[in-house]
């Protein structure tokens, strides 16, 4: 079958083309599969950076009393441990996999914007490097959380400066990523590639650049007034000078919650892969999939004060943004109906990627479920700020986003290196893991249920024994990623198992028509599609 | 209607017995804590009530959802040599697993939405506190009792036991230092809110510097104390005890450290108390301006 | 090989796209007025600090009925002053025309500027809390050790919702920082004319 494909000869015209030298290759690389290699490598190197302070953080609580650093310092590790997650870890992963997979997903030769990819990628390391300095500037660098409220966030020195500039340029840089992805999608698709018969995956990230563009740029503006406050005498924010603090968070918020889903959407694509290819059967109600992400964006554009319960709204506040929530648990629910439905009565078997999408499913609705439970508003009353919405959150990004891209990182590696990660180590990988984020997570929602706040360096006994527990899961989670890099360089550089070029026995779908590695240039002329080539071509419904 | 709140009135005071039985004990964080406790004023216990019936809710849900899964997954094997199904959707189904979910939101928000608006009337109150969030104590200012203004204001602050342990590099056990019986580190402060039993008591709360939010578990809610703004929150303490909580909107270095504690007791020893703090405040105030050089009066 | 047509179409996206961003960077800021309109005219929360637009002359009392208006006052730590109100609480008829007092001094040692932060809860109800003269409308200046009486003229619109029986107007004083310097470096706290 994948002789027939008329990819394949392309690939025997351009087989030699990567650029020589170290600096061609990738500092001047216009090539969505080296970009997406640079992003995927950025990203892992930010999970470590973010995962070390997750670390310190995790020791600190270890047990009560202050351990080891001073609350300045623990203010800092949380805020800079989230800002690297979502902007170095989890965002870049995603775009990173979009680069490397939609072009090949649909049949394009590169993205449709190949230089600016590179400034996208390239802006990222300094937007960091700015961003991490801020720790050894005088004052430290940002201690007001992620969320960055004023008036608190105002207080801190120059950091603040650097970590906006930080921050602009992170934004710019995935908006440019957005903008590539919109137009790689909407004119670069091979003949035949109708929009409804795009993977899932590429219809997830069409959407979701769609929410970026529309909310990075909102953040930008809430985080420009915040400089202008501090630095030019503006007061949006000042209550002193006739503004008004809430109004920031509510700026933060139409930003904050949409970019939620910004790291949860592409996962749904992700899973929306793999779980077909290991039930060797075609997704269920495909439609309804496209659908339910595109209500989902929708929604998350009326939900934001749902993360200001306690901010003092009116009544009427408090009951629009409680239904409002509540119905993104429909669309969700459908999503979550369909993967099951998708393994039902397949062929399953239970490779490492499949292993990361279940353990997706199952996490991922236990997050879904504490989300519901927040978006009650007497009980969030309780629950806001206490380490049950900790709980809540890292259950949708951790067991959500970060597992669904280990997922892709197994199911694609083949594709990419040409060769088999060993299955062992993935397993054991994949064990590790699931279980220790359990002992990880779970009990914080009993620390937030029996009242303790987030954000605190140190507590009251009562609440050392579940704190230790996590501690200890956190140790655990956190050496376990090491298997992860190890399995990855094995795979690439010593593994003597050659992947095919379908890699999977359910996998269907343009990537795997072409050879194992991926050519450095595919598609340079359109593949033509037949029938049974893609995972759902017969989709009339 | 009568029906209904009888019926809702004696399950209050059922569960206020059951407070009072259990003793106070069990309002305030305990070692192996599992759930949310049901609080010590009528509307904490209704919070405690939606939050249970979410979550059953949810426990009830996942058992259909994960069971399906692990059938599947048991069931829908290659090694066992199924023959894959070619089935894409199936419009029954599906209908069926939006509209289910909608009846049980619905059944969700309704008791929820009920209780917010008992919470929401904070009017017709019997006496007002003001709470002033500082970086990083608590102010609390007596406004009025019973319409009648009061002169009674003090700054509350982690207690000097648990500041000495905390320092960080002290050595000392956090686990050392008890208030009464209960193991107090850094939820006990030098000075305690102190307010009536069976007493509408409305808070007016704002803060200083930097957003702060005032969090007494026990009471059901928590309350942003926000610089410029003020915001009204209320409660009626069924039970005399010690109720603890702490600072919920990160503030700073020591946002970990500006415990709240309320006591409440009943209405007689209250008003006694009250009337001392006034007379001790009547005093501190007469010497003050007995003094020739005027303080800086901040509220600082 | 990209036909041209193609790169047309990106560039196309492209600036699009571009468009799409300024619009939504702008909207970022365009969230400034459309928060205090929503907060207005959809919730009911005034947040404009001046005086009411509501005429005075044909005010009707309602004297079937009495609101108590509590009084809450506040000093930013960072101003040495002191600042009371006059009374802790009134009972006033909605419709009635209420005057009361305020003192405020200044304990420091320098001249200072400050303004004044009204804030009304329950936050919904300041729609129907109406100031005729306030002294938040202004700055004050206080020389070291002088006292201020000010007044403010408030009456509680009579459509205030039966329900509602007690309101709380809470000022909080603030240094005016800008017109404290230029209070001290041109003896005038308004900046130069022309
Ligand atoms: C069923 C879907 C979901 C619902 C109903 C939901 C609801 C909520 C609510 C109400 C809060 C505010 C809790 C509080 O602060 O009191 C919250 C917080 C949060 N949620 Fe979700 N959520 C859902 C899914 C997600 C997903 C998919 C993600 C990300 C992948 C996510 C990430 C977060 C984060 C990061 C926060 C905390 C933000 C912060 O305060 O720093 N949630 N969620
Ligand atoms: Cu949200
Ligand atoms: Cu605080």
């Amino acid at each position: 079958m994948a002789a027939a494909n008329p990819a394949i000869h392309d690939v025997h015209d351009d087989h030699d083309h990567k650029p020589q030298g170290f600096l061609d290759r990738w500092l001047f690389t216009t090539n969505h599969k080296d970009i997406g290699t640079l992003y995927l490598v950025f990203s892992l190197t930010m999970f470590f950076i973010g995962g070390t302070m997750a670390m310190l953080i995790r020791a600190e609580l270890f047990k009560p009393g202050m351990q080891l650093m001073q609350p300045e310092f623990f203010n800092e590790m949380t805020s800079m441990h989230a800002l690297v997650m979502i902007f170095g870890a989890v965002m870049p992963a995603f775009v990173g996999l979009g680069n490397w997979m939609i072009p090949l997903q649909i049949g394009a030769p590169d993205m449709a914007l190949p230089r600016m990819n590179n400034w996208s990628f390239w802006i990222l390391p300094f937007a960091f490097l700015l961003l991490l300095s801020t720790i050894f500037m005088p004052g430290g660098g940002p201690q007001g959380g992620w969320t960055m409220y004023p008036p608190l966030a105002l207080q801190g020195g120059v950091n603040v400066a650097f970590s906006i500039f930080a921050i602009h340029l992170m934004g710019i840089s995935s908006i440019m990523g957005a903008i590539n992805i919109i137009a790689t999608i909407l004119n670069m698709r091979a003949p035949g590639m109708d929009l409804l018969k795009m993977p899932v995956f590429v219809w997830s990230w069409l959407i979701t650049a769609f929410l970026l563009i529309a909310v990075m740029p909102v953040l930008a503006g809430a985080v420009t007034m915040l400089l202008t406050d501090k630095f030019f005498g503006t007061s949006f924010f000042h209550a002193a000078g006739g503004g008004d603090p809430v109004m920031y968070q509510h700026i933060f918020w139409f930003f904050g919650h949409p970019e939620v889903y910004i790291m949860i959407l592409p996962a749904f694509g992700i899973i929306s892969e793999i779980i077909p290819t290991f039930s060797r059967k075609p997704i269920f109600g495909y439609q309804a999939m496209v659908y339910a992400i595109a209500s989902i964006a929708f929604l998350s554009f009326i939900v934001w004060a749902h993360h200001m319960f306690s901010v003092g709204m009116p009544l009427g506040g408090e009951l629009f943004f409680m239904y409002a929530t509540m119905l993104i648990a429909i669309p969700t629910g459908v999503k979550v109906f369909n993967w099951i439905s998708t393994m039902w009565g397949g062929a399953m078997t239970f490779e490492t990627p499949m292993l990361f999408a279940i353990a997706f499913v199952v996490l991922f609705t236990i997050g879904g479920f504490s989300g519901v439970m927040c978006a009650i508003v007497p009980a969030d009353f309780q629950y806001q700020d206490s380490y049950f919405v900790v709980a809540h959150f890292h259950y949708v990004l951790v067991t959500g986003a970060v597992f669904a891209i280990m997922a892709s990182a197994y199911y694609w590696l083949p594709k990419w290196s040409g060769h088999m990660y060993s299955e062992t180590w993935g397993k054991i990988h994949f064990w590790s893991s699931v279980i220790s984020v359990n002992v990880l997570f779970f009990p914080q929602h009993f620390l937030g249920l029996a009242g303790m706040p987030r954000r605190i360096p140190d507590y009251n006994v009562a609440f050392a024994d579940f704190n230790m527990i996590s501690s200890i899961g956190g140790f655990w989670f956190g050496a376990s990623q090491l298997i992860f890099v190890g399995v990855i360089i094995h795979c690439v550089y010593f593994s003597k198992q050659k992947a095919t070029t379908q890699v999977w026995e359910g996998a269907r779908g343009l990537e795997w028509t072409v050879p194992s590695p991926a050519p450095h240039h595919t598609f340079s002329t359109p593949p033509v599609l037949k029938p049974g080539m893609l995972a759902h071509d017969d989709v009339s419904h | 209607m009568a029906m209904i709140s009888s019926v809702r009135r004696a399950r209050r005071a059922f569960a206020a017995f059951a407070l009072l039985a259990g003793g106070t004990a069990f309002a305030n964080p305990q070692p192996w804590q599992l759930n949310m406790a049901p609080g010590a004023t009528s509307i904490s216990q209704r919070v405690h009530e939606v939050h249970m019936i979410a979550l059953w809710v949810c426990v009830g849900i996942g058992i259909i959802v994960f069971g399906a899964m692990i059938y599947a997954m048991v069931k829908f094997r290659k090694s066992k040599g199924v023959v894959p199904a070619k089935f894409t959707h199936n419009s029954t189904l599906e209908a069926v697993w939006t509209v289910i979910p909608i009846i049980v939101l619905i059944a969700m928000a309704w008791p929820a939405t009920k209780l917010l608006v008992d919470m929401a009337d904070v009017d017709n109150s019997d006496m007002t506190i003001k709470i002033t969030g500082y970086q990083w104590k608590w102010r609390y200012e007596y406004v009025d009792y019973y319409k009648k203004p009061t002169a009674v204001n003090f700054i509350s602050t982690l207690d000097a036991d648990s500041n000495r342990i905390r320092q960080p590099g002290s050595g000392l056990d956090p686990k050392s230092i008890k208030d009464g019986d209960y193991a107090s580190y850094l939820l006990n402060v030098d000075k305690p809110l102190v307010v009536p039993v069976g007493v509408k008591v409305r808070f007016v709360i704002t803060a200083d510097d930097v957003i702060h939010s005032w969090w007494v578990p026990a009471l059901g809610w928590k309350q942003d104390a926000i610089p410029g703004i003020i915001n009204d929150q209320w409660t009626r303490v069924d039970v005399p005890g010690i109720y603890r909580g702490q600072c919920a909107e990160l503030c700073g270095k020591d946002h970990g450290f500006m415990p709240i504690v309320v006591k409440a007791v009943p209405k007689a020893e209250f008003e006694q108390w009250l009337a001392t703090q006034e007379s001790e405040t009547a005093a501190a105030k007469a010497a003050a301006t007995a003094q020739v050089a005027p303080q800086p009066a901040t509220q600082g | 090989m990209e036909s041209k047509t193609v790169a047309h179409r990106n560039a196309s996206v492209l600036k699009t796209g571009a468009v799409v961003v300024a619009c939504s960077f702008l909207f970022g800021f365009a969230m400034v007025p459309v928060y205090r309109i929503v907060c207005e005219h959809v919730f009911g929360i005034k947040l404009a600090n001046g005086a009411t637009s509501a005429t005075t002359a044909n005010l009707v009392e309602d004297t079937s009925r009495t609101v108590t208006v509590q009084f809450v006052t506040n000093v930013n730590s960072k101003l040495p002053w002191t600042f009371e109100a006059e009374r802790p609480s009134i009972e006033v008829h909605p419709g009635k025309l209420t005057e009361v007092w305020f003192d405020a001094t200044n304990t420091g040692g320098e001249a200072i500027v400050g303004n004044a932060v009204p804030s009304v809860a329950p936050s919904n109800v300041s729609q129907f809390f109406n100031k005729t003269e306030c002294f938040c409308f202004t700055e004050q200046t206080l020389a070291a050790g002088e006292t201020r009486r000010m007044p403010v003229r408030f009456f509680v619109d009579p459509q205030l919702p039966k329900s509602v029986r007690e309101l709380t107007l809470s000022y909080t004083f603030y240094t005016n920082e800008v017109a404290t310097r230029r209070l001290s470096e041109t003896g005038s706290p308004l900046p130069a004319a022309g």
